[in-house]
């Protein structure tokens, strides 16, 4: 028994060892993993038991893991350099993409580098937190109203030219990622209630400037039943899908809306839809609770960072990442409008995997590098 | 000191971070609470409405459609049943281009070039995941042409169905009718529900009054759908919970119809004729023949010729073919039986007399002169009659069909009086036959006259109209099936029975054959019983040596009968023939009744053959073959038969088909049974 215990305390001792030497954090590592895992077990029953599917996704999985752990062996210094560099070269390729981009599904967001097609706004998820952070770290805090009206041009620019490509989803991302790196710098009370009270002219704003497929969105949030075979057509049919799930669900390769074609993007945007159904409600808890953990868990990493900028980059990551999955599954469940934006880490597709495994890169280097700075 | 304050405070800045980080925390913990609550409401508190929802997404009813019920003879010969066959069948949502698959299809000569705009509105009115027959019965030529090429045409299958087969063809046809492809207005009628699946109703006949009954109750089965509403065999946790409802099959029906004497008569109607040419045809006579058991009113024999093969409306005729049919002088569509309006001629007489009977205007004992005339004071013209009786008794009167006797009883009894007592026979009424578009002809009155004619001038009844209706020419006009119902109900003293065509309906499921009771009429008033004697003993002589029908010389049974010949009064406007038929068509109609036995009456029948010429020659052969294969024991009728046989070789030599001669195409007066 004790030999048994001792061997299981080296094991223990020696994993901790090994990622430490890798600038690993353990748990966090261990829920990204979960979360792959389920992913990989998912996408092969909403594929419709497609094993190149499951396979085309475990690829992309090992390439983003590479880099993260690449990121997470940056100096915090060089991060930290780099932020209005990542800014403006993000800036310029969003607007590259504005003039000459390559149009997929009538919005323009692709940039053809020839080898790799990728998305300018993907790496202003990254950016957006990045120079945020790098802003108010030389700055006393709470920032003063100078501090706070140049930060809202910081976020405001990016955001209004992924907003206007369009590509909604990605532009309340980028928002989301400078908002919170806001709030997290101290923004006084006043001036969030003053946001607040300007999103209803805002919004108003929005709603006129808004192309008429979005629109139809919101409308069709409002009341899905307007267009049940157009665009209401996914709202109803997730929701069949996931409350016919029931509490133990269907089983696996059992979800007649997934498996019978009804539930449209049910390996991307809707994936959510398919756990619920064949998952049911205690799947659905069980794949929400490891999100709250992840979110838990880079909030911890952030709370205990050694300086402002490690604070606030980390908190904003883990937050960002809060709101990605929380605007997806409203979204599925019928809480929140159709926005383009998938499952994080669940859903097929790489493009934005990678953003997000370098974003847990950067916080897991804040957490190693915790230590070497210390008292 | 306002600098100061500006500088950085790393302690109060961490503390501020990790205040709102907790506000964040709990921000997302409510969040989940949301979302959780969202979850507990679709999947716990609303879970079976949305289980019935996706239940309704995947599963896709289809209809099984009943097998149509069996129609059968009286003795269970099959007249009308359901044989396999491959139909095709399109699908509008799983085809690309509809006209240019019809087009493929005619191409292919699967279809008729000049049916496509009609087939297209049919499949545009259907609801379009609807599979809509657009070819039924297709022969195995067509079936490999179809295999074939196959892959050319998406949304278009080969289903196998039961179609429906009329083992014997024309045989019977106006009384059997047929199925059709349903039209748009029997879509109005029917339940859609219940012809979900179903190609072919009844178009006519029992098959279209009795389509209650022979067509069943549909079934359905659960089918598992895709999204795409594509059928998917999928043998896992969805398939165990599909439903089948079995179909119901149509009631089977037993006909009234004799088929053996159905046949018979067909038969007789039937020549084979050598043209000039040395060319063989058959001519086909236009007549109408029925007969009814007196009894019960149970239809024995219904023929109408020519007519038409009913196989080719269940395989779903092409305009073409519809055209031919519908434009054949001959009219074969033509129900002559039931719809047939003609003068009666001198088979009206017996009920004359009895109507002067009851009347008082004569007695069966009182005589008439006749000259060979009759003369209206203050007409100049007399009506005539073909020859000089003398002193003519009613049993006379009937007997050598004295027109000048009925022309002075016509009159003493006015119009309205005949027309009151002929109404009591079923003479201008519907006779109320189990199938639909009977027509009740003319039984004229001075009410009549009034109503039927517009301008004022001509609605006055004249005297003259009167005599003319005496012998069954002027207004008055029956039908072959009024005839009949009249003589079966004089047959039995009056007391007459509703025509019927189905006497039994068996049940599908159980196989209980439930047997529907004759429909009593009211009995025919008299004055005295006795009047039936006079008239019914005036209808014997007839049959006997030296009366107007001598075919029943030699009959071992009794029968009483009487001829008639009505003028053609010529030819419709419009009604084309061409100049080697217009001298037939111009010939008198050769009509005839009678029943067998006088004493107990087991058959009456009613006859008319179109331009045949005289009653007695044309057209009572073929009751005396009805009452022979009726009355007969088989001993005496292989007899009747091998003396029938022999005589057809004394004549041979002068009618033989073979042998083409310059009078061949002439219609022969044959008459086997003639002794």
């Amino acid at each position: 028994m004790e030999l048994d215990n001792s061997r299981t305390q080296r094991t223990f001792t020696w994993t901790a060892r090994v990622l430490s030497a890798l600038q690993m954090d353990g748990p966090l590592l261990a829920g990204l993993g979960l979360l792959a895992l389920i992913s990989l077990i998912v996408l092969y029953s909403a594929s419709s038991a497609n094993m190149s599917v499951v396979l085309s996704q475990a690829l992309k999985f090992l390439f983003s893991a590479v880099v993260m752990l690449a990121v997470a062996q940056l100096p915090r210094r060089l991060i930290r350099n780099s932020a209005p560099w990542l800014y403006g070269v993000g800036l310029l390729l969003l607007v590259l993409v504005m003039i000459k981009g390559s149009s997929a599904l009538g919005a323009q967001r692709w940039l053809d580098l020839k080898i790799i097609r990728f998305q300018p706004s993907e790496i202003m998820k990254l950016a957006m937190p990045l120079l945020c952070a790098w802003y108010v770290h030389e700055r006393p805090l709470p920032p003063s109203l100078k501090d706070v009206l140049v930060l809202t041009i910081i976020i405001l620019v990016p955001t209004a030219l992924i907003a206007k490509q369009p590509d909604l989803g990605t532009a309340i991302l980028v928002l989301a990622a400078g908002g919170v790196a806001l709030i997290l710098a101290g923004l006084q009370k006043r001036y969030i209630l003053g946001v607040l009270l300007l999103m209803i002219p805002a919004a108003w704003i929005g709603w006129t400037h808004m192309h008429d497929y979005q629109r139809q969105r919101v409308v069709t949030f409002l009341n899905p039943q307007s267009d049940p075979l157009g665009s209401g057509y996914h709202i109803i049919q997730s929701q069949i899908a996931i409350g016919s799930g029931g509490v133990f669900g269907k089983g696996y390769l059992n979800g007649s809306q997934a498996q019978l074609e009804f539930l449209p993007e049910r390996a991307t945007d809707f994936i959510f839809a398919v756990i619920g159904e064949e998952w049911g409600l205690l799947g659905l808890i069980t794949i929400l609770l490891l999100y709250a953990f992840i979110i838990g868990r880079c909030l911890y990493i952030a709370a205990n960072a050694q300086d402002t900028f490690s604070r606030i980059l980390s908190g904003s990551l883990g937050l960002t990442f809060a709101v990605y999955v929380f605007v997806n599954t409203g979204m599925v469940t019928g809480l929140l409008p159709v926005v383009g934006v998938p499952l994080p880490l669940i859903s097929f597709g790489g493009s934005s995997m990678v953003t997000l495994m370098a974003g847990f890169g950067i916080v897991m280097a804040i957490h190693a590098r915790r230590r070497l700075v210390g008292r | 000191m306002l600098y100061t304050a500006r500088i950085k405070d790393h302690h109060s800045e961490q503390k501020l971070f990790v205040q709102r980080s907790v506000i964040a925390g709990l921000i997302i913990i409510c969040v989940i609470l949301t979302l959780i609550s969202r979850l507990v409401w679709l999947q716990v508190l609303h879970y079976d409405y949305f289980a019935e929802q996706s239940a309704g997404n995947r599963i896709r009813f289809e209809p099984l459609p009943p097998s149509r019920g069996l129609i059968l003879d009286r003795d269970g010969v099959p007249l009308a049943l359901n044989s396999p066959s491959y139909q095709l069948e399109l699908t509008r949502e799983q085809v690309p281009d509809i006209d240019a698959t019809l087009q493929g299809l005619a191409n292919l000569q699967l279809l008729d070039r000049e049916d496509l705009p009609t087939l297209k509105r049919d499949i545009l009115r259907r609801r379009s995941f609807e599979a809509v027959p657009v070819k039924l019965s297709l022969n195995d030529d067509e079936l490999a042409r179809f295999a074939v090429r196959r892959q050319d045409f998406p949304g278009v299958e080969i289903k196998p169905r039961l179609s429906r087969r009329y083992p014997l063809g024309v045989s019977g046809v106006h009384a059997i009718g047929y199925v059709g492809i349903i039209s748009e207005a029997d879509q109005k009628v029917l339940d859609a529900d219940e012809y979900a699946g179903t190609a072919l109703v009844g178009k006519a006949g029992v098959e279209k009054r009795y389509e209650s009954v022979l067509h069943g109750k549909a079934g359905y089965q659960q089918l598992l759908v895709n999204a795409q509403g594509r059928r998917v065999d999928q043998p896992g946790a969805h398939s165990s919970e599909l439903r089948r409802k079995e179909p119901t099959a149509g009631n089977d029906l037993f006909l009234t119809i004799d088929e053996r004497l159905q046949s018979a008569v067909e038969e007789m109607l039937r020549e084979q004729k050598t043209d000039a040419n040395g060319n063989t045809y058959i001519d086909q006579k236009r007549a109408a023949v029925i007969a009814i058991d007196p009894n019960n009113g149970d239809v024995l024999a219904f023929v109408s010729t020519p007519g038409f093969d009913p196989n080719l409306f269940g395989r779903g005729l092409s305009n073409a073919q519809y055209r031919e049919l519908v434009n054949d002088a001959d009219k074969p569509m033509y129900d002559r039986v039931m719809r047939g309006v003609y003068p009666s001629g001198s088979t009206i007489k017996p009920f004359m007399a009895m109507a002067g009977l009851y009347y008082n205007v004569v007695t069966p004992t009182t005589s008439e002169y006749c000259p060979g005339y009759f003369r209206l004071p203050g007409v100049a013209r007399p009506w005539t009659d073909l020859h000089v009786h003398g002193a003519v008794s009613m049993v006379t009167a009937i007997k050598v069909s004295c027109d000048v006797y009925f022309y002075s009883l016509a009159n003493q009894l006015g119009i309205d009086r005949i027309h009151d007592y002929l109404s009591e026979f079923g003479f201008g009424q519907l006779t109320g036959l189990d199938i639909d578009g009977e027509l009740p002809a003319v039984l004229p009155s001075t009410a009549w006259k009034r109503d039927y004619f517009k301008r004022k001038e001509a609605q006055q009844w004249f005297t003259g109209d009167t005599i003319s209706v005496g012998i069954g020419q002027g207004y008055l006009t029956v039908t072959p099936l009024q005839l009949a119902h009249a003589v079966a109900t004089l047959s039995k003293h009056g007391q007459g029975y509703k025509p019927r065509l189905i006497h039994a309906v068996r049940n599908s499921v159980t196989g209980e054959v439930n047997e529907l009771p004759p429909v009593p009429l009211d009995p025919v008033k008299v004055r005295d019983d006795s009047s039936w004697d006079a008239v019914i003993q005036g209808m014997e002589e007839v049959a006997k040596p030296g009366g107007t029908a001598a075919s029943f010389a030699s009959a071992p049974y009794t029968v009483g009968a009487k001829t008639g010949t009505a003028q053609v009064h010529g030819l419709a406007v419009g009604e084309k023939y061409n100049a080697s038929q217009l001298a037939e068509r111009l010939r008198d109609n050769a009509l005839f009744i009678a029943f067998a036995p006088v004493e107990q009456p087991r058959v009456a029948v009613a006859v008319v053959v179109e331009n045949g010429g005289h009653g007695g020659t044309a057209a009572a052969p073929i009751a005396r073959r009805i009452f022979d294969l009726m009355l007969l024991t088989p001993e005496q009728l292989a007899a009747q038969e091998a003396k029938r046989q022999s005589i057809e070789k004394r004549i041979t030599p002068t009618t033989t088909p073979t042998r083409p001669s310059p009078s061949a195409h002439i219609p022969a007066a044959t008459e086997p049974i003639v002794e």
